[in-house]
């Protein structure tokens, strides 16, 4: 960090709020870049989403298409990865399973963050009784172990993959509302939101323009880690059958059919395999870069 | 001491509360009418009567709740739709199988992410990138996969460990699978802790004053940095058990896994409540150890 930036920021606080808002833009982008690790991160990242764009080009086969033919094949120039124990081609399903696999993550991942972070930021900013409350809900939530709570969530719901989706979200809702918290109750102290309530800002403008704004660093990196995770999470449930369901191409479920027949076709589970390894390896190694720009107190 | 004890003891029981009202609401949660889902297609009228009756469905919701309570502190956790046997009997004979499993792996995951954790972070930089490229790798490998792949080398290449049943051979793959994510977590904390109390200034002192650096290192940085590593052992312990589940199905074991996905599969909700119950109860308690132990290594968290 250059010299000069800090000692601006020793002798004018204002002035400073508004310079690191506006270098933060350039600043973000070069941090990330500097990091060879987070960079091919985000390139993998960058990949499976126009792998999953353009699917219906990139796919050599209809990717539920049975052919009995070509029963448990192993690859060939035909089929790259070979086929499954229906004859339909691998590659070809593991294009489309990063589809699924990818909403599952966005969609799991944007319910969490969105219900989490709004219960966070209200037990943060209000306190008392409305407080107590939501941090005592968060705190049975967090009673179930791991992957638990979303099975459970199932359980009621039903299988399904819309099911999963939503069970992942709320599984993973309690690590955003204490997240939001706790940064909402630092943020809430500083001068520049006093000053705004004493200008008369309502609870809206103080959460949503003030508070808000400042409390989204921890967030994006913990919501980055989290797609990672809740990708794992749906994949798992599909591996238990609990997720998608035939003849729906996902990686987890491929991975189940994979397991049956591990002794005499190994390119069924290992191309999924794969393909969920390099997601879930490009989005952690994202997060962690991320969490080395964003996070101040990692800063080195 | 005694005061955090038993503050820490009270605390946990609004959260069994808690977990008591989810589990029961579960099975009014459920979208639809739960005893139609329960049976299927199957079944006349009459039978969903007589299950409603049978669970008690059809009486207000406060005394369903206060009865359910009454007969989950008595032990009776209700009977199986499937089975009709007692829920919690058929929880008690799989859980030992799935305890030990997740015991054996916790274990494994303790030594092996310590050990890489703190060679990592007392090492030099090349050693340092290349176990932490492996703990990322650790991190990203699902259960599944990482079980089928060590079923496909060590079970079917190299003929060393069976790939299902029981016994202690049986078990090495499995845990090798369930504590691989848990050892990868677990030295990625070591190693920033570590390094977190290698930059303090009683580790200069204690170089300074001339003692070799391996007394530096395991008397002085890791006793203090594995006070935060404690949690994380303790929330771990959480993510094993609920790993088990996938586990012991890639695995074809015994175990509180398979009998989960099967009463999930089946909508067999009062086994589903029972599994959940008493998961979340194992949890929690295991959590409780972790706090209670923390205090013992950590005076200064008593006095909080």
């Amino acid at each position: 960090m250059p010299v000069d930036v800090v000692t601006i920021d020793a002798n004018t606080p204002l002035l400073n709020a508004k310079l690191t808002e506006r270098r933060r833009g350039s600043n973000f982008m070069r941090r990330l870049v500097s990091r060879p690790t987070a960079t091919a991160g985000a390139i993998i990242i960058l990949i499976f989403i126009l792998v999953a764009l353009l699917a219906p080009v990139l796919a050599p086969h209809d990717p539920t298409e049975i052919n009995t033919k070509l029963r448990r094949t192993g690859p060939t120039t035909a089929n790259l990865m070979g086929a499954d124990e229906l004859g339909r081609d691998i590659l070809s399903r593991v294009i489309y399973g990063a589809r699924v696999s990818l909403l599952v993550g966005l969609i799991s991942i944007g319910i969490a963050l969105s219900v989490g972070t709004l219960l966070g930021v209200v037990a943060g900013y209000f306190g008392g009784g409305v407080d107590a409350l939501i941090m005592r809900v968060t705190d049975v939530m967090m009673a179930f172990p791991g992957i638990l709570l979303a099975i459970t969530v199932v359980a009621i719901l039903g299988p399904g993959l819309f099911n999963v989706m939503i069970a992942v979200g709320i599984e993973a809702i309690p690590a955003y509302t204490r997240t939001a918290r706790a940064s909402t109750l630092t943020i809430r102290e500083q001068e520049y939101v006093i000053g705004a309530r004493s200008i008369g800002a309502n609870h809206r403008r103080l959460l949503f323009r003030y508070i808000c704004p400042n409390i989204v660093s921890p967030l994006i990196v913990l919501a980055t880690i989290g797609v990672a995770g809740s990708i794992l999470a749906a994949a798992g449930l599909s591996y238990l059958g609990l997720g998608a369901q035939p003849p729906t191409a996902e990686w987890g479920a491929m991975l189940a059919g994979g397991r049956k027949y591990v002794r005499e076709a190994w390119w069924m589970s290992t191309f999924p395999g794969i393909a969920i390894m390099l997601v879930v390896l490009a989005l952690n190694l994202l997060g962690d870069g991320l969490r080395d720009i964003l996070d101040p107190r990692l800063r080195k | 001491m005694g005061r955090y004890v038993l503050r820490r003891v009270v605390l946990i029981i609004p959260v069994l509360f808690g977990v008591s009202l989810f589990t029961f609401l579960m099975i009014h949660l459920v979208p639809g009418d739960p005893v139609r889902v329960m049976m299927g297609t199957s079944g006349s009228a009459e039978d969903a009567e007589r299950i409603r009756n049978e669970l008690g469905l059809n009486d207000p919701l406060h005394q369903q709740f206060i009865r359910y309570i009454g007969h989950v502190l008595q032990g009776d956790f209700g009977n199986s739709i499937r089975s009709g046997q007692p829920v919690l009997r058929e929880i008690s004979e799989r859980l030992p199988s799935t305890l030990e499993l997740t015991g054996v792996a916790m274990a494994t995951a303790v030594v092996v992410g310590l050990t890489l954790g703190v060679a990592a972070a007392a090492s030099g930089p090349r050693a340092d990138a290349a176990i932490m490229a492996f703990a990322l790798l650790g991190i990203s490998m699902p259960y599944f996969w990482s079980g089928i792949l060590l079923i496909l080398l060590f079970g079917l290449k190299l003929d060393w460990f069976p790939i299902a049943g029981t016994g202690p051979m049986a078990l090495v793959l499995p845990t090798i699978t369930l504590a691989m994510p848990a050892s990868a977590v677990l030295a990625r904390m070591t190693r920033s802790s570590m390094l977190e109390v290698l930059n303090q200034d009683f580790v200069r002192t204690a170089r300074a004053k001339g003692l070799r650096e391996r007394v530096v290192v395991i008397r002085h940085v890791l006793k203090n940095a594995l006070i935060p590593v404690v949690t994380i052992i303790g929330l771990q312990a959480g993510t094993l058990l609920a790993g088990a589940v996938i586990v012991e199905s890639v695995f074809s074991r015994p175990g509180l896994g398979r009998y989960t996905v099967t009463a999930i599969q089946a909508r067999d909700f009062p086994q589903v409540q029972g599994i959940v119950l008493v998961s979340a109860a194992v949890y929690v308690f295991v959590n409780l150890t972790v706090d209670l132990l923390y205090a013992f290594i950590d005076p200064r968290i008593r006095y909080q």
